[in-house]
């Protein structure tokens, strides 16, 4: 089945060789990492996590979306989901790949990683975490391998599978529920320390990963034969509205609940995000951003004639991604260590091999999706040959 | 059954704890082992700091400098690098809650000493996914360095900012070292031991040790006449946030 991914014209293999020099670049910074020690990074004693937890946390959300498509498809019997569920659980596959390989590349002594599995500690959430991530993975691989060898014979899949995916619908919930209680279980940080983390987590992940997956509907519609369908696109567009009302709605309850109760401790946080504390405002110009893109999409998505048009609900689409990208992969999880629990301010910004490595890793997932994408439509003859390329 | 590390330090621990028995010398080799003197044994370890006695010295650095030398701690000149296992810092930043815009004098300007606080409900504990941070019978709290696979939960979860993270190699940056403790590697976290090495030993903590002003006080605080609860009950202590519920046993008389 894998030979599928082989093939391809000149477009599809410049794009798969453009994604393999990202790559290489970042295992070339991560080989300097290794040898130098995680001080390559922007990573400081008071700011202990950056941009790879970020992104690790931002991923976790992306691959938790595909519930959003299996979900109404399998328990509701929308039948428009039916070509988009698999789409939706090779993307989780690929992002949870890349969760895991994020928290590799944070740990300062990788090749201990397994020590994890080797003293197994119920009391810590990473432990749980790392259980319900490689989980995810599994299912989703059976999931998806188990329709599409179905597919190729040209029969209906075994009735076993309809359980693990309710399972696997189930266990969506619970990646991201867990991923957020990585952070608000903790006593000593008080941004974090609030009830209302893992339904955002979940709000805005049920947002930006149904949004990615509209987006590469709408390319795979331009590269290949491969159609979602209009009805499809839609409903999943009305799900991305619905969600990312909530998420907005979720944060202003907890910038309410920060600047009116004045606690400093808590709102000092909130404050160095949006306005800046004691002269350090690195952040605040990307909170803006993500505030604007995030009423952008609104506007876009909430009025059904800019949601039914298509190039203006890309704009949305791609707002309501950087969005959340921004205020998960960049602000939620530098700002718990900002300012510090003596209350000092040391600012963080990711340098340049740990872009890059992060970068490499974002490679190694848009080249899963690609492969994993040709597969798929080169089982259903929806390749469309000559004009085949990539996601 | 095979004896893990942790395993080891666990029953090192319980021995130098309950059975009274003399730690044998780390030199072995041939001949008779020798007892290298008798453990300092304990329920309850705890640290009480005198900040009047410690103030009226402000240039005084003697603690740090023994704890440093003791454990193979490094100078690392870049800030964001730094390695602390004791460290000095202002009153308002040590004691954020407690701080009053009107103090003047000794408590506002003077630094306060910060370490490890020995936790009796340790979040570094509850969060370390693999066990190599854990809190020993008599309340150390250990780390081990071989087992630590650098994931730093333990340092998001420390409500004091008490542990530290190789982001380097550490040494490179040792000028002389003390043979008898080891050095670290990149890539794990460390923190105060309480000198659990020199407890062993039946020394008490370098840091109460050297300090000359009689600031430092180390001792067992379930022992209702230890000298460090006499202190406790005579004059006013405070503790670190105690309103995390983490029950710090490093405490500041005022």
């Amino acid at each position: 089945m894998l030979e599928k991914a082989l093939k391809g014209n000149r477009r599809y293999w410049s794009w798969v060789g453009f994604l393999l020099v990202i790559i290489g670049a970042g295992f070339f910074f991560y080989l300097r990492q290794l040898n130098v020690g995680l001080g390559i990074t922007g990573m400081s004693r008071d700011v202990s996590w950056g941009f790879y937890i970020a992104q690790f946390t931002f991923l976790v959300g992306v691959a938790a979306s595909a519930v959003m498509v299996v979900l109404p498809h399998y328990l509701h019997d929308v039948k428009a989901f039916g070509k988009l569920t698999i789409l939706g659980e090779l993307l989780a596959i690929a992002s949870v790949t890349m969760c895991l390989l994020f928290i590799v590349v944070d740990l300062g002594q990788p090749q201990r990683m397994l020590n994890i599995v080797l003293h197994p500690t119920p009391h810590s959430i990473l432990f749980w975490d790392m259980v319900v991530l490689n989980g995810y993975l599994l299912l989703n691989v059976i999931i998806s391998r188990v329709s599409l060898l179905a597919e190729r014979k040209g029969e209906h899949p075994p009735a076993w599978i309809k359980a693990v995916v309710y399972l696997s619908i189930l266990w969506a919930v619970s990646i991201h529920t867990v991923t957020a209680f990585i952070y608000s279980g903790l006593a000593a940080r008080p941004f974090w320390l609030t009830a209302v983390l893992a339904p955002r987590f979940l709000a805005s992940a049920f947002a930006a990963g149904p949004a990615l997956l509209i987006l590469l509907c709408l390319i795979l519609r331009r590269l290949s034969h491969f159609d979602a369908g209009d009805e499809a696109i839609s409903k999943i567009a009305l799900i991305v509205t619905y969600a990312m009302a909530i998420n907005v709605f979720f944060i202003l309850m907890e910038v309410f609940t920060a600047f009116y109760s004045e606690i400093p401790e808590h709102l000092d946080h909130f404050r160095y995000l949006f306005l800046g504390l004691e002269g350090h405002h690195r952040l605040v110009p990307w909170m803006w951003i993500s505030v604007i893109l995030a009423l952008i999409s609104l506007i876009l998505l909430i009025n059904p004639k800019t949601r039914h048009n298509h190039r203006m609900l890309t704009i949305a689409c791609c707002a309501v991604f950087f969005s959340i990208w921004i205020d998960k992969g960049l602000g939620m999880v530098v700002t718990g260590f900002v300012p510090n629990p003596l209350g000092r301010v040391m600012e963080y910004w990711p340098t340049l091999p740990e872009a890059l490595i992060s970068l490499g890793i974002y490679g190694i997932g848009a080249l899963m999706v690609t492969g994993f994408y040709r597969i798929a439509l080169a089982l259903r003859g929806e390749l469309g040959e000559t004009s085949g390329g990539g996601s | 059954m095979s004896l893990d590390r942790r395993g080891f330090f666990r029953l090192a621990g319980l021995t130098a704890v309950g059975a009274q028995l003399p730690v044998l010398s780390r030199a072995g080799g041939s001949g008779p082992l020798e007892p290298a003197g008798k453990a300092i044994e304990g329920k309850r370890f705890a640290m009480v700091i005198d900040l009047a006695a410690c103030h009226e010295h402000p240039e005084c650095n003697r603690c740090i400098e023994a704890c440093d030398r003791s454990h193979n701690i490094p100078k690392i000149p870049a800030e964001a690098h730094e390695i602390k296992w004791i460290w000095k810092e202002e009153f308002e930043h040590a004691f954020p809650a407690s701080n009053s815009p009107y103090l003047k004098g000794e408590l506002a300007e003077k630094p306060v000493l910060l370490m490890c606080n020995h936790c009796d409900n340790p979040p570094c504990v509850r969060v370390c996914p693999t066990q190599a941070t854990w809190k020993r019978e008599d309340g150390v709290v250990m780390m081990d360095w071989h087992r630590c696979i650098g994931c730093r939960y333990c340092i998001a979860a420390c409500p004091y900012g008490s542990r530290s993270f190789n982001w380097v190699d550490p040494r490179q940056y040792l000028k002389e070292r003390n043979p008898d403790f080891p050095t670290r590697t990149k890539g794990v976290v460390e923190k105060c031991n309480l000198c659990e090495e020199r407890l062993a030993e039946g020394k008490i903590p370098a840091c109460a040790e050297s300090c000359p002003h009689g600031a430092i006080h180390f001792g067992d605080i379930s022992d209702p006449d230890s000298p460090i609860r006499k202190l406790l009950e005579e004059r006013f202590a405070i503790r670190r946030k105690p309103v995390l519920g983490t029950e710090p046993q490093v405490y500041y008389l005022v």
